[in-house]
């Protein structure tokens, strides 16, 4: 294809996009626009299948029988997420092995909220509210984001997580309304996972890069700072309705611009999270590659078991 | 279905049944649904660890069917266990670990893959002919529960079944793990088929299962399945047997010290 005939299908496709057109597996798509949503959607199904690590680390230690089942169902939408999403994701012409090699090897990112511990059962209540809250927020706008595929598995996820907020919120509700005990745990659990979840909706607009492009391709309508004040507005009052305290003393309403302005983000703890050295990173990388190696000889025997019985299906048609 | 006989002892109002009936009809559920407890804690400890996502979701699946069923049951266990201050949650997590009644097999470790299928599988051939047999019990709320759990534990069955057939005659190592496993878990098949003094109550009642009964089909149902896997049917001697009377192996206390941690650490608060 001549450089000129590339220039002209962009142009075509960009005006497609403009239009709210969805972009489907089969349609010509620059090369750029594959790699970014390879890049995006990845990121996203490995968020999904680590994020089942910190609460399924509470699957056994549940205190009722009714959280129990609740906190299994939880885990297993986040599997069901990470399905989708590696779903969409090979559409785009990369395989599942590909994209998990990536994630073992650490070349591909996951949400790094991931990688503190879970250290009470409030820690299933804040995750809940807060995390799947974030997470919300964040993928809200991607309902309508222009890779038809990823859309469609926004949409199904974006209804899960939003229960998921719900029922975390409860959580919390209840150890808020309940013994000294309990509250000091709600309150504990609030107070260390406040922060990281701030820095889940991602550096600040200044330190952030692909913003423009990912803003013409829908896979992003708002900047991370906006976000991050949506979700700060949105979680005050229902701290507050909870009699919890947000772990933030500059934090306060603003009159004049009509939102909370609030302290300085611990960047640093940020990048070094991220880089790899938040205090859960090793655990979670090594259960991911470890379930993935120790499980080879039953992926192996599946793929052998399905050959033979094709063999045999095609032994039995030769002889008839 | 419903029964019209008289002597069904569902027939009878909850006051009306003798401190007996009540004290077998208790321990009768609670011997069901201990062996769904355990196993759905054993493998709820396998979420997120799965060799493949599909496995993942599969086995969260079969963890959530039992500790519905065992909601079931012990909602039903409070009710009659003529303790006010008894639920679902006291029964599940306030006992003391001689008075659980789940068979050894169940509390097994998940020492590989191999091992969790081939527990699940010699379990489930029972609990599948266990609640199609409930199913025809004279108490109402016992059948009720079969009739639910009876679906989702054909779904059970044929997922581990299918993984037997697929490890067993998969690779030549898939083959050894999976022999290995059912040798070693063989010796807790028999227990499966005991009878305690409440079960042979009920058995009398027309309310329980006669297991005696079930133990030459199922012996046949799962060495089908192993022969169509390649796999030979271990011809043991003996069998360990004990859980139905509390007398458990060296896992259960560990089982329970995870199970029962936030019940114990912090008492008579509510979730
Ligand atoms: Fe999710
Ligand atoms: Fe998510
Ligand atoms: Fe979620």
């Amino acid at each position: 294809m001549s450089e000129q005939e590339v220039k002209n299908l962009e142009e075509i496709f960009e005006a497609r996009i403009a239009r709210d057109e969805k972009i489907e597996p089969k349609d010509w798509m620059p090369e750029k626009y594959r790699k970014t949503h390879i890049r995006q959607i990845s990121q996203h199904a490995h968020s999904e299948i680590v994020g089942m690590l910190p609460e399924g680390n509470w699957i056994s230690r549940a205190p009722s029988l009714r959280r129990k089942v609740a906190l299994l169902a939880k885990v297993q939408d986040e599997a069901g997420h990470g399905l989708y999403l590696y779903s969409a994701c090979e559409t785009l012409g990369i395989s599942r092995d590909e994209l998990y090699d990536q994630l073992h090897t650490g070349k591909a990112k996951y949400s790094s909220i991931f990688n503190y511990p879970t250290v009470t059962w409030a820690d299933m209540g804040a995750i809940g509210w807060l995390v799947d809250g974030a997470a919300i927020i964040n993928q809200v706008p991607l309902c309508s984001t222009s890779y038809g595929p990823y859309a469609r598995a926004m949409i199904r996820v974006c209804k899960e997580e939003s229960f998921h907020q719900r029922q975390g919120f409860e959580i919390m509700l209840k150890l808020a309304n309940g013994t000294p005990e309990q509250k000091d745990m709600a309150q504990d659990a609030l107070n260390r996972w406040w922060w990281p979840s701030l820095m889940m909706l991602g550096p600040t607009d200044a330190e952030s890069v692909h913003t423009a492009q990912s803003m013409k391709w829908k896979l992003k309508r708002k900047t991370n700072d906006e976000l991050r004040q949506q979700f700060i507005d949105q979680t005050v009052p229902q701290a507050d309705l909870l009699g919890l305290t947000i772990p933030d003393p500059d934090l306060k309403w603003n009159e004049e611009t009509g939102h909370y302005d609030f302290g300085e983000i611990d960047w640093d703890e940020f990048w070094q999270v991220v880089k790899g050295y938040g205090p859960s990173n090793k655990k979670r990388m090594k259960d991911r590659v470890g379930a993935w190696e120790e499980g080879a000889w039953v992926r192996d025997a599946a793929m052998a078991y399905a050959e033979k019985k094709e063999k045999r299906k095609n032994d039995i048609k030769r002889a008839i | 279905m419903i029964n019209n006989s008289t002597t069904d002892t569902n027939s009878l109002p909850l006051g009306e049944m003798s401190e007996g009936q009540r004290g077998n009809l208790y321990n009768y559920i609670l011997g069901i649904a201990d062996n769904s407890l355990i196993l759905g804690q054993r493998l709820g400890e396998l979420c997120g660890h799965g060799p493949s996502l599909e496995t993942d979701i599969a086995e969260t699946n079969i963890s959530l069917d039992l500790f519905g069923q065992v909601r079931s049951y012990f909602q039903y266990a409070a009710q009659i266990s003529g303790d006010d201050a008894a639920t679902e949650d006291t029964i599940a997590f306030l006992r003391l670990e001689r008075q659980y009644k789940n068979v050894l097999l169940v509390e097994q470790p998940n020492t590989d893959f191999g091992y969790v299928i081939v527990r699940q599988f010699l379990f489930d051939a029972y609990h599948l002919l266990f609640l199609r047999e409930l199913e025809k019990s004279n108490d109402q709320t016992l059948l009720a529960i079969a009739k639910k759990s009876v679906k989702e534990v054909s779904y059970h069955w044929r997922f581990s079944s299918d993984w037997i057939r697929r490890l067993g005659d998969g690779t030549q190592e898939s083959h050894e793990r999976v022999q290995e496993a059912v040798t070693d878990l063989w010796m807790y098949t028999d227990e499966l088929f005991h009878q305690t003094e409440a079960d042979q109550a009920m058995i009398a009642e027309g309310v329980g299962v006669d297991t005696a009964a079930l133990k030459e089909i199922y012996y046949k149902m799962v060495s089908e399945v192993l022969e169509e896997a390649t796999l030979e049917v271990p011809e043991n001697k003996y069998f360990h047997k004990g859980g139905k009377q509390g007398i458990h192996s060296e896992h259960m206390g560990y089982i329970l010290s995870d199970m029962q941690y936030m019940q114990r650490t912090y008492p008579n608060m509510e979730w």
